[in-house]
């Protein structure tokens, strides 16, 4: 009988002497990042870096590019594509794409001003309605790709094409329709918190994550399994709370934190939770994974396939209402041009995977960030959109790379 | 003689124009390993999916603890108490080692996984198969095929059943991978579950099984004691004559460790 080591029962978490054990010092903690670095584990690292990066070139170019007026700019600008990848990156879970979201994005934004301006409806009514469109739209593309099997590149590339008839067909013959300055449509992007709301808001966040990671840890210590050290949780909670309270820092040098940026933030954090935490999340996983093991687990592949569509879709409908009401108006071009090629490029870049069953929610917001500072530093610098399509194009390609090389160092890493 | 857990009596299966499996009977005691062996398309794979419920039978009962069951999908099946692992296990490769044994059958605690739950109880459920795996968070990917099987089969165990039918557990393994895997079976046996093991090979089946029966062209061809039984005589059953290829080749030459059908 090979391998047959009995489990120490010296120490808790040593469950075979061939498991390297790092995680106990900080000098171990890093160790153990290198390790899994090198196996093609990058995670967030790519995307921080480049970050950093362009950080520091444009602001070596333009002194205004990290002033507070600029950034709490970027982070109105990043919200609306950022929910529609924050969708995307449901879709690209499950190993799949969804074309439309721009479309969808658009034709949103044309039932929310529509309902709202032209037929007269309570501004929060057209919200909830134009939510609703996202929904429906969503259930029908993803039931024409689980039940009756067209590849889901093909349903959504039809969208892209229809809601973007749609729209025009909704905007008429003006093709512009104005949204009143004062009202829940605009409320929603010129809300701005006073800063002790923002310390609150950050302070609750990051003690939240220390309390229940401490207690989540306790709980696996007692119960006998390996756990986190105090001092892994303690680095943990200094590499959030760094950027929060910068964040939130920034941010009220300026006008205080964005009720816009706060709502897509929670987007993020409420998808990386579901994705996490519940049992849906590990079903849609499993399905990214191996839609055949999935299937024989008993999980409804058809109803994980529908439902991600529908919360794209749905997302990129909240998205088009935070476009909408960052430029009080809907336009024809709304959601067309590069708005779609940037969603999937905020997830692709924030490390999700295109071959399916990896990536977080966190993606949304690091890969809107990058995308999002290329394109504020470059209107800084006074380029017009060819030389921002160029730049956008090589990241998105630089990711795509990074994902492929990454996912084949996993294979001979054998991390999966 | 004790009563059987598991009872097929008089199943037959038609596809189109062909007769997959006529007349079969099969028993399955408590605590017993029976081998289902059969050359290629001799029906095994088919009674397979009529014990598991993905073919029902057309003709023919299965009995339960002795009683009379209709087993016509592969709910009932489960609901009784038969797990099956095919040949391709149908893991998540990116999933770790918890979240496949869980798959489908997540624990929660107020909508949330409660992941240390699952893990405690996966790593019982391992410890108490005698299975050492480094850690139980790694993706199911990077573990051998060896520990891959073994985590299909250890999965198939949290649903408590009383049978567990296994297709062809060895056929990819190596050596040291083989042996782990025939001893997790030799576990479940002790541990009172019927075993139907499906298997080309001769050396697995007289490893571990207590009896083998033989399939040929659809039909019952033997039920041997594996211990008194020579191999010459399951391969004649196997083919269908003691005047085969595999007697024919042993007669002409003489080869130590010739024991594969």
């Amino acid at each position: 009988m090979a391998q047959q080591t009995p489990v120490a029962d010296s120490a808790v978490g040593v469950r075979d002497p061939r498991l390297i054990v790092t995680a106990k010092s900080p000098s171990g903690l890093a160790s153990a990042v290198v390790r899994r670095l090198r196996g093609g584990e990058l995670g967030p690292a790519p995307v921080l870096i480049g970050l950093v990066l362009i950080c520091v070139v444009f602001q070596s170019l333009n002194a205004n590019f990290l002033s507070p007026q600029n950034l709490s700019n970027l982070a109105l600008q990043i919200v609306a594509p950022g929910l529609m990848s924050c969708g995307v990156i449901m879709v690209l879970l499950l190993g799949e794409i969804d074309l439309s979201v721009g479309s969808v994005s658009g034709v949103s934004g044309a039932v929310l001003a529509v309902l709202a301006v032209n037929q007269g409806l309570p501004e929060i009514a057209a919200i909830a309605l134009a939510v609703v469109s996202g929904v429906v739209i969503g259930v029908l593309q993803g039931t024409v790709f689980a039940k009756i099997g067209v590849p889901a590149f093909v349903v959504t590339l039809a969208g892209l094409i229809g809601w973007q008839g749609m729209q025009l067909y909704l905007l008429g013959s003006d093709g512009t329709v104005n949204v009143p300055y004062t009202g829940a449509i605009a409320y929603l992007t010129q809300t701005f918190f006073v800063p002790v709301i923002g310390w609150t808001i950050a302070g609750i966040a990051v003690a939240l994550y220390l309390v229940l990671n401490i207690l989540g840890e306790r709980r696996r210590a007692a119960a006998g399994l390996p756990a986190k050290s105090l001092i892994e949780i303690a680095v943990r909670t200094v590499f959030l709370a760094v950027p929060v309270f910068g964040s939130v820092a920034v941010l009220n040098l300026w006008k205080g934190v964005p009720l816009s940026f706060l709502i897509f933030v929670g987007f993020v954090v409420a998808f990386d939770l579901m994705l996490r935490k519940t049992r849906y999340g590990r079903m849609v996983f499993a399905v990214g994974g191996s839609a055949e093991a999935a299937r024989r687990a008993g999980i409804n592949v058809d109803f994980v396939r529908i439902s991600v569509f529908a919360l794209a879709s749905t997302l990129a409908a909240v998205g088009g209402i935070m476009a909408v009401s960052r430029a009080f108006a809907i336009s024809q071009s709304t959601g067309s041009g590069d708005v779609l090629m940037l969603a999937i490029a905020a997830a692709v870049i924030g490390g999700t995977s295109l071959f399916g069953g990896r990536g977080s929610a966190y993606s949304a917001l690091l890969g809107g960030l990058v995308l999002g500072a290329i394109t504020s530093g470059l209107y800084l610098l006074q380029m017009d959109s060819s030389v921002r399509f160029m730049i956008t194009a090589a990241v998105l390609l630089i990711a795509v790379i990074l994902d492929a090389v990454s996912r084949r160092s996993r294979k001979t890493h054998a991390r999966g | 003689m004790t009563q059987p857990v598991l009872e097929l009596s008089g199943i037959s299966k038609r596809f189109g124009a062909v007769q997959a499996l006529s007349e079969v009977d099969l028993r399955v005691d408590p605590g017993e390993v029976v081998a289902l062996l059969g050359d290629n398309g001799a029906g095994k794979s088919t009674l397979v999916k009529v014990i598991a419920g993905v073919h029902p039978a057309d003709t023919g009962t299965i009995f339960w603890d002795g009683r009379a069951v209709p087993v016509a999908k592969p709910g009932d099946a489960q609901q009784l108490g038969i797990a099956t692992i095919y040949q391709d296990l149908a893991l998540c490769d990116n999933l770790d080692i918890v979240a496949n044994l869980f798959l489908g059958n997540e624990r929660t605690t107020g909508g949330v996984l409660d992941e240390v739950e699952m893990e405690r109880r996966a790593s019982e459920l391992l410890d108490s198969l005698s299975v050492s795996i480094p850690s139980l968070r790694i993706p199911v990917a990077s573990l051998s095929g060896g520990q891959r099987q073994i985590i299909a089969i250890a999965r198939s165990l949290l649903g408590d059943p009383k049978v567990v039918m296994l297709d062809e557990p060895t056929a990819a393994l190596g050596v040291a991978q083989t042996a782990q895997v025939l001893d997790l079976i030799e576990r479940l046996r002790d541990k009172g579950l019927g075993v139907i093991l499906i298997s080309h090979n001769m050396a697995d089946v007289r490893a571990v099984a207590d009896r083998a029966a033989v399939l040929r062209l659809g039909r019952n061809a033997g039920d041997f004691r594996v211990e008194d039984t020579s191999y010459e005589e399951i391969v004649a059953a196997i083919t269908g004559a003691s005047d085969n290829a595999v007697s024919r080749r042993a007669g002409r030459v003489s080869v130590p460790g010739t024991e594969e059908a």
